[in-house]
């Protein structure tokens, strides 16, 4: 049967779309936040103030005549990536990897002209990636150089972490592996993997692509069973820190690990997807109970860290 | 977290005074709970008529208040009369005078009639007990034999009467009877034997209706008391009680027609029989009561045609909202389906389909050229918005040209949403593929089908207008959706995979 009985979903704890938009979104997450997290630029000003690591700023682009100035802004880096600082969903993140003799190319080696860069960034300025079609900025950031402990693991684009932070306690984690069918992008609606993460451990627990269970990377055919995320340590602190740093009790926290620089926040999301429970081929709901259901005494990052890789470890199911 | 309660409350209330307004308006107001529903209407003339004397003359006419039926439209014509209507409901009264009134005179009076099926004439007041007839000696003991005989078989004023007219109507009379109705009609007969008995009884005047009669008179009717109610008796007939298609036109125990200065006064009725919309009846009815009312019928014309088409949104919402939270499809933009099947309903399903589909595919077209030009977005869009114009107008002047009437409709469609369309797929398409353009631009036509097939029809569009109730119950609906927090039909699919795996 393709299927399933809601009763089974709910006996197998899985959040739903409606409840974590009632239950969790709305009831944790206070609307004067949002801005924290839904303006990169925000996001990211608060991160410096707070001791987090995030990618360069290269630069800010405010208005139209400002695009021209771009050229001269990445003169002398190896790539860079333009993104909308309201955008949501991945939308309007353009990644250029190579710079040479002044033109720029993607991932996958497609050359990117002057005008597809000017008219992207005149679009998100116009707000076609904001939500609402509000008038944005365009934020030019550094290029990750991404940690060779994920060699191979990745296709073309910077694998990233997703972890779930829910009042504070790190909840649940995926590892996002783009892939060819989702043109280096992380996004799992677009074709990346998605690897579900012991919150312990930073080890594996089990891999879908397309929502299916996949055991190797599509592109690369690196086994993914056998994956360990390095600096987990890290990553659950700047991932539980955040909480802090924009008082969102419901949070996603996307990062990713710089050759040089360890974990850097990427960035925030005040409505982060459901299919990390996909992922990790088990629920949400049980462990945002247990949550809930603890006596709130204020925890430091370090005791919710600890809690959390006490309380949410499990087992792989590959 | 604080309490639902008053939520929920406010909801119950909310799909209470919604289903009871409704209903209050269909059983009060009349208004049918179906369309094209229709009643039968009388339209009754009354032609008084009577001969001037050179003097002042003063008719003074009963006019019908029966509750068995309402008055639609009544009017009188006199020329030269004076006229007027006394106010009083349970005995309305018409007056026409003149100072001088010679030779033969007609007045007319002319009322629309809809029978409302009550046919009961119930009285809160007890009648006052008659003064014994006082029958002539010749009469005298035949009446009290008769009376007594019969008093002793009945138990009540019911029971009596009915007795007493079956004897009256009796075929083997015996000599008393005989006696008495060779002296009196046997309508009379019947009402002083009531009144010997002291039972409250009256002489009624009632009208038999009957399609395309002319010339017809008054019938005289009896009423007996009998426990907070008048029953009618037709001692001629030998009948009991009444159906709807006699009029009672005065049974207050006046006289139907005064004529002072005139002689040979004369009521003569004619009548036909009318089939109308009961919908147009009750609004009809609704007008003339001029009660407090929150019906959209006192409007204009145009602007009650623009609420019809304003009044089905809600509709269009409620399928958005149900199959977005309930079911989970995904569509370009919250309620641009809603509009879309806004203009179905215009163009009808086909050709709005057709026409979106075709305008779409040549705004993509027309789009993927503007992109080459690195134009800012907001003169992209109204670019865009210029050549949607463009093909539209085409297209209507191709369709003229084709002779497809249908192709003209086409310029229903919302141009603005429609280049909003074109642009966010147009980006769709460039950022993540034809395939998302086709999913996201389907779901969006699916849903603004189910929309446009919900709202097109025909009881539906009667009962957001008539009813306006509903849309307090469609608030309802779509606040308790609002706190759905089950799984969508979609995720039973999505998250299958987690099933057992625990």
């Amino acid at each position: 049967m393709k299927y399933a009985w809601p009763w089974e979903l709910s006996r197998s704890g899985v959040l739903n779309m409606n409840r974590r938009n009632i239950s969790y979104i709305g009831r944790y997450n206070q609307r004067k936040f949002y801005k924290r997290v839904d303006d990169k630029l925000i996001t990211k000003q608060l991160a410096l103030a707070n001791g987090i690591a995030v990618p360069d700023l290269i630069g800010v682009v405010h208005e139209q005549h400002k695009i021209q100035d771009i050229p001269a802004m990445v003169l002398d880096r190896s790539g860079f990536v333009i993104k909308p600082a309201k955008g949501s969903g991945g939308k309007g993140i353009m990644v250029i990897t190579k710079v040479s003799n002044g033109c720029y190319y993607k991932a996958n080696g497609h050359e990117v002209s002057h005008n597809e860069i000017y008219r992207h960034v005149s679009n998100i300025l116009s707000g076609l990636f904001s939500l609402g079609g509000k008038p944005d900025v365009a934020i030019v950031e550094g290029l990750i150089e991404f940690d060779p402990v994920f060699e191979g693991l990745s296709y073309e684009g910077v694998p990233d972490i997703r972890l779930i932070v829910f009042k504070g306690f790190p909840v649940m984690g995926m590892l996002r592996l783009s892939t060819a069918a989702s043109d280096g992008k992380a996004n799992l609606h677009q074709g990346a993997v998605g690897v579900g993460l012991d919150i312990a451990t930073g080890n594996s627990l089990h891999a879908v692509q397309f929502d299916l269970p996949s055991h190797k990377h599509p592109d690369t055919h690196f086994p993914l069973s056998d994956i360990k995320v390095p600096h987990w340590e890290t990553l659950l602190h700047t991932a539980s820190s955040a909480y802090e740093m924009c008082e969102l009790g419901y949070l996603g926290t996307d990062m990713v690990l710089d050759k040089n620089k360890g974990p850097l926040l990427l960035e925030l999301n005040a409505r982060p997807g459901l299919t990390i429970q996909i992922a990790n081929g088990r629920g949400l709901l049980p462990r945002l109970k247990h949550v809930e259901a603890m006596k709130s005494s204020a925890m430091s990052v370090e005791e919710r860290v600890a809690y959390a890789k006490k309380h949410f470890c499990s087992n792989p199911i590959f | 977290m604080h309490s639902r309660k008053p939520f929920y409350i406010f909801v119950a209330l909310l799909f209470i005074v919604g289903i009871s307004t409704s209903i209050y308006r269909g059983l009060v107001h009349n208004v049918p709970f179906l369309p094209g529903e229709q009643v039968q209407s009388w339209a009754i003339d009354a032609k008084v008529s009577f001969t001037g004397t050179n003097q002042p003359a003063e008719v003074n006419f009963s006019l019908p208040s029966d509750p068995a039926f309402d008055i639609l439209v009544e009017n009188a014509s006199s020329p030269g009369y004076g006229l007027s209507i006394s106010a009083d409901a349970k005995d309305r009264r018409a007056v026409w005078s003149i100072r001088d009134a010679s030779g033969p005179q007609a007045l007319y009076y002319r009322v629309t009639l809809v029978p409302t099926g009550k046919l009961n004439i119930e009285t809160d007041i007890e009648p006052v007990t008659p003064e014994p007839y006082l029958w002539p000696a010749t009469e005298k003991s035949a009446a009290e034999q008769v009376i007594e005989e019969v008093w002793t078989r009945s138990a009540t004023n019911l029971s009596f009467a009915q007795q007493l007219m079956n004897l009256i109507n009796d075929n083997n009379q015996s000599q008393n009877m005989a006696l008495l109705l060779s002296a009196n009609t046997s309508t009379n007969l019947f009402l002083h034997m009531l009144h010997s008995k002291g039972v409250p009884a009256r002489v009624v005047n009632g009208l038999q209706l009957e399609d395309q009669r002319r010339r017809q008179q008054l019938t005289t009717y009896v009423q007996v008391y009998n426990d907070g109610e008048w029953v009618l008796f037709d001692v001629a007939n030998n009948k009991q009680g009444r159906d709807n298609t006699l009029v009672l036109w005065e049974y207050s125990g006046h006289s139907v027609l005064d004529v002072m200065g005139g002689t040979n006064s004369l009521v003569n009725f004619s009548m036909l029989q009318d089939t109308r919309s009961a919908l147009a009846t009750s609004i009809d009815m609704m007008m003339n009561d001029d009660a407090f009312d929150f019906s959209l019928y006192q409007l204009p014309l145009e602007e009650q045609s623009t609420f019809k088409g304003i009044l089905l949104i809600p509709i269009g919402v409620l399928v958005v909202v149900f199959l977005r939270v309930i079911v989970g499809i995904k569509t370009s933009g919250t309620f641009m389906p809603v509009l879309i099947a806004l203009a179905f309903i215009q163009t009808t399903l086909l050709t709005g389909l057709i026409g979106f589909l075709l305008i779409v595919a040549f705004g993509l077209m027309i789009r993927s050229y503007l992109s080459t030009l690195n134009l800012l977005l907001i003169s992209r869009i109204s670019a865009v918005i210029i050549v949607v114009i463009f093909i539209i107008g085409l297209f209507t002047l191709i369709s003229f040209k084709l002779g497809l009437s249908e192709g003209l409709t086409i310029t229903f469609f919302p141009m603005i949403i429609l280049a909003w369309t074109i642009e966010r797929m147009s980006i769709l398409w460039e950022e993540e593929g034809p395939k998302k353009v086709f999913v996201s631009g389907g779901g969006s036509l699916f849903v603004a089908t189910l929309a446009y097939l919900a709202m097109d029809n025909e009881l539906v569009q009667y009962w957001v207008f008539n009813f306006l109730g509903i849309h307090l119950v469609i608030l309802a609906l779509v606040l308790v959706m609002g706190q759905y927090t089950g799984y969508r039909l979609t995720e039973l699919k999505r998250f299958k995979p987690l099933v057992g795996e625990q």
